[in-house]
């Protein structure tokens, strides 16, 4: 029996709201014994002194980039730089080469994942065949095979009617629909949000409206049906607005929102530094006030990292030509505890359960929670230590990411995936 | 005040000291130009090159000319746009400049940022001829040397800027220089063609000609481009020019002596009616020849640096 003992720490439990001080034993994988001052004589005994022991977080939205574009990305790198996040299971959107849009492509995906993954992997497979939104794929196989949710991420679903068939053929299979919200005509060439900073650099803008009327028509749909959806990275105003009232309405609808849109204005974009570049754009300070707001009042269930990798050369060209993206797994932690939890707007306990019970929920995956028997993915998190981000040091091919230089405070000691140690600070 | 600048990629980062320094040593260029010899060996043995993504004989002509007045080598580096979509970069391009002893880059380019990029990447002055819908410095430049001439100071001129502001890189480089030497900017156009938020530069804005030519005393017409009317900016040009084509009677409204440019080149009978394009009081021809002045100024001081020296272009 292999045993590994934590030692010292404070178990937070995001479900129930709890916090306090325990020792948690694992035992070959599992969670066997949560308790006050917990002497096993043949444990492994890692000292926690003063960290916080949460269940491994989740994040609902990664580009791993396999397969295609190993080159930006690997199963192995990515989930490697999720471990190192602090993350004990990822869900990889379909938006590959191919596109995952069949049972087939699920299934060496995941093999591949099982055979080189640092962290669980879920994968998401595509709403439509190549995600053209032309047709739907095989949702039901797909099911089969193992997804966990369908999305079309990268593309809207510009057809409401089949958006509408989608939502109602998915629900036969008890599969949320993950929905990317962008109106293609109102965003246009547009790459960056539209405001007094696209006024004066002179690059397209993107209108909020073009997130917040295909927002409104999920909204729409989803309630005419009494189906659920969820939001992939919601970032304007008026997109939480209306998800606050819909919920008020008894819509089943989630959302999430990604570091960058509760920590970035679209102030800099000045700097045509094209690690800026993200869809949806960074927005305006109002925009990012009413995206903190949101999470602070659970109008904004879950927090994602929409984890985009690209490579050096890919971003250092024009603006425009440089693709969309965010490489965000290995800061989101440092920015959810920096930027939410210690200036009050969430508490601890809060901000973790929108990385950890509350995806778990909404997609109906194992974990999210510390109970006994349960399998030990874990997180060990300090919250006291200062860094700096330092993009070079990512594990992540990615190194595109506008937090470069910025100080953090707080950061992923240890991630424990099935009792293993995947990271060690 | 001494030009310390390396590159110039816009106004909006200039002072107003560093302006008024290249206004005055375009006075001196525009001396130059007056003489019978209009040529100096300033910058005799230095290499001009023009990097244009975007075809623009006009611009690229301006600064060939500017350089050889000022006895530079000027050369042009034709880019194709295919090649630039098959990934050669602006970074590679950048490379090339720097091994064939360039002495200062001119860049036109239809992305934003472009001549900054470009200026990161290399150690010698970038001068920026337009980078998208961002910034044209050198026509504002030219325009407010040429209002300064006609109107003899820029401070508190009423000046307005009609047409397509929202995808004018030239209308943003003039509201930040004008602002800068205390002019009162306003703009007029339709909405669809304003941009958003565009009163925080400092701009009142109006969406009707008639109200807005009212006591200015200089009217600058953008180019309107026939594209937009695909893309449902305005529903024709007929209607366009309806609403927004400045013509005879406008004037009354304004200054009597109101001065009219446009960057050219102009649409007759569009923006400005031919009559009013031919009249005494448009200065297009003179706007032309002052960019030559603004640009030999501008190599002069991007390239020697330092103070303007009386001496160097004598």
């Amino acid at each position: 029996m292999k045993k590994l003992l934590l030692k010292g720490g404070e178990v937070v439990k995001p479900a129930e709201s709890k916090r306090k001080q325990a020792d948690l034993l694992i035992i070959d994988g599992e969670i066997a014994e949560i308790g006050v001052d917990l002497e096993v004589a043949d444990a492994k005994v890692v000292d926690v002194e003063g960290k916080i022991i949460s269940p491994g977080l989740i994040d609902i939205h990664v580009h791993l980039r396999e397969p295609g574009f190993g080159h930006k990305e690997t199963i192995k790198t990515g989930t490697e730089a999720a471990a190192k996040g602090g993350f004990t299971a990822v869900a990889a959107m379909p938006n590959t080469d191919p596109v995952i849009d069949n049972q087939s492509l699920v299934k060496s995906v995941l093999a591949k994942a099982k055979q080189e993954a640092a962290v669980d992997v879920y994968q998401i497979g595509a709403i439509t065949k190549g995600s053209q939104g032309k047709e739907l794929a095989e949702i039901g196989l797909m099911y089969e095979e193992g997804v966990v949710a369908i999305s079309d991420d990268g593309n809207s679903v510009m057809n409401a009617e089949l958006m509408r068939l989608a939502l109602k053929y998915a629900q036969d299979f008890d599969l949320t629909v993950i929905s990317h919200c962008e109106d293609d005509n109102l965003a246009g060439d547009g790459v960056v949000n539209e405001g007094y900073y696209s006024t004066i650099t002179g690059l397209n803008p993107i209108p909020a409206s073009a997130e917040e009327v295909m927002v409104a028509r999920d909204i729409l749909l989803a309630e005419e049906l009494g189906t659920k959806v969820h939001i992939a990275h919601i970032s304007t105003a008026g997109a939480v607005e209306l998800v606050r009232q819909a919920k008020s309405r008894g819509v089943d609808v989630s959302c999430e929102a990604a570091p960058h849109h509760f920590a970035l204005t679209d102030e800099l974009i000045t700097s045509f530094d094209t690690n800026t570049k993200v869809n949806p754009p960074l927005r305006s300070a109002a925009d990012v006030a009413a995206i903190k707001e949101g999470l602070a009042d659970g109008t904004i269930d879950i927090i994602a990292t929409d984890h985009a990798p690209h490579t050096i050369e890919e971003k250092r060209v024009e603006y425009d030509y440089a693709p969309f993206g965010i490489s965000g797994i290995e800061t989101a932690l440092g920015v959810v505890l920096t930027e939410l939890v210690e200036p009050g707007i969430l508490s601890l306990e809060d901000a973790l359960a929108k990385l950890t019970i509350n995806p778990a929920q909404r997609l109906n995956l194992t974990g999210g929670n510390l109970a006994v028997g349960a399998k030990a993915n874990l997180t060990v998190i300090d919250l006291e230590q200062e860094w700096v981000v330092e993009p070079q040091e990512f594990i992540s091919k990615g190194k595109n990411t506008p937090f470069a230089q910025t100080e953090l405070r707080g950061k992923a000691a240890l991630t424990i995936v099935n009792g293993e140690v995947v990271y060690r600070d | 005040m001494v030009w310390e600048r390396r590159s110039l990629l816009g106004l909006e980062e200039l002072s107003k000291d560093e302006i008024e320094l290249i206004l005055e040593t375009a006075k001196s260029m525009k001396d130059v130009l007056a003489r019978p010899i209009k040529k100096v060996p300033t910058l005799q043995g230095k290499l001009v090159v023009n990097l244009f993504y975007e075809p623009s004989t006009r611009t690229s002509s301006s600064f060939s000319l500017a350089a050889k007045r000022l006895s530079a080598d000027s050369m042009g580096l034709s880019v194709k746009k295919s090649s630039v979509v098959k990934g050669e970069s602006l970074l590679d391009t950048a490379k090339t400049l720097q091994a064939l002893g360039a002495d200062a880059v001119v860049i036109r380019h239809g992305i934003p940022g472009a001549a900054k990029l470009l200026a990161e990447e290399i150690n010698i002055p970038v001068l920026n001829a337009g980078d998208g819908v961002h910034e044209h410095p050198t026509q504002a430049l030219l325009d407010m040397y040429t209002i300064m001439e006609k109107r003899d100071k820029i401070a508190g001129q009423k000046i307005a800027i009609v047409g397509d502001i929202k995808h004018s890189r030239v209308a943003r480089s003039n509201i930040w220089g004008l602002n800068k030497l205390g002019a009162e900017v306003r703009v007029i156009a339709p909405k669809t063609l304003l941009p958003v938020e565009v009163e925080r530069l400092g701009v009142e804005v109006y969406t009707d000609l008639e109200e807005g030519v009212k006591d200015v005393d200089v009217i600058n017409l953008l180019r309107i481009q026939r594209e937009r009317q695909d893309k449902g900016f305005f529903p024709t040009i007929r209607e366009y020019v309806k609403f927004y084509g400045l013509r005879k009677e406008h004037l009354e409204l304004a200054r009597d002596n109101v001065t009219l440019m446009h960057p050219g080149p102009i649409n007759r009978g569009i923006e400005i009616s031919a009559e009013l394009a031919d009249s005494n009081q448009a200065v297009i021809e003179e706007q032309v020849t002052n960019g030559v002045a603004v640009r030999m100024a501008l190599l002069y001081l991007l390239i020697r640096g330092g103070s303007k020296d009386e001496k160097a272009i004598t």
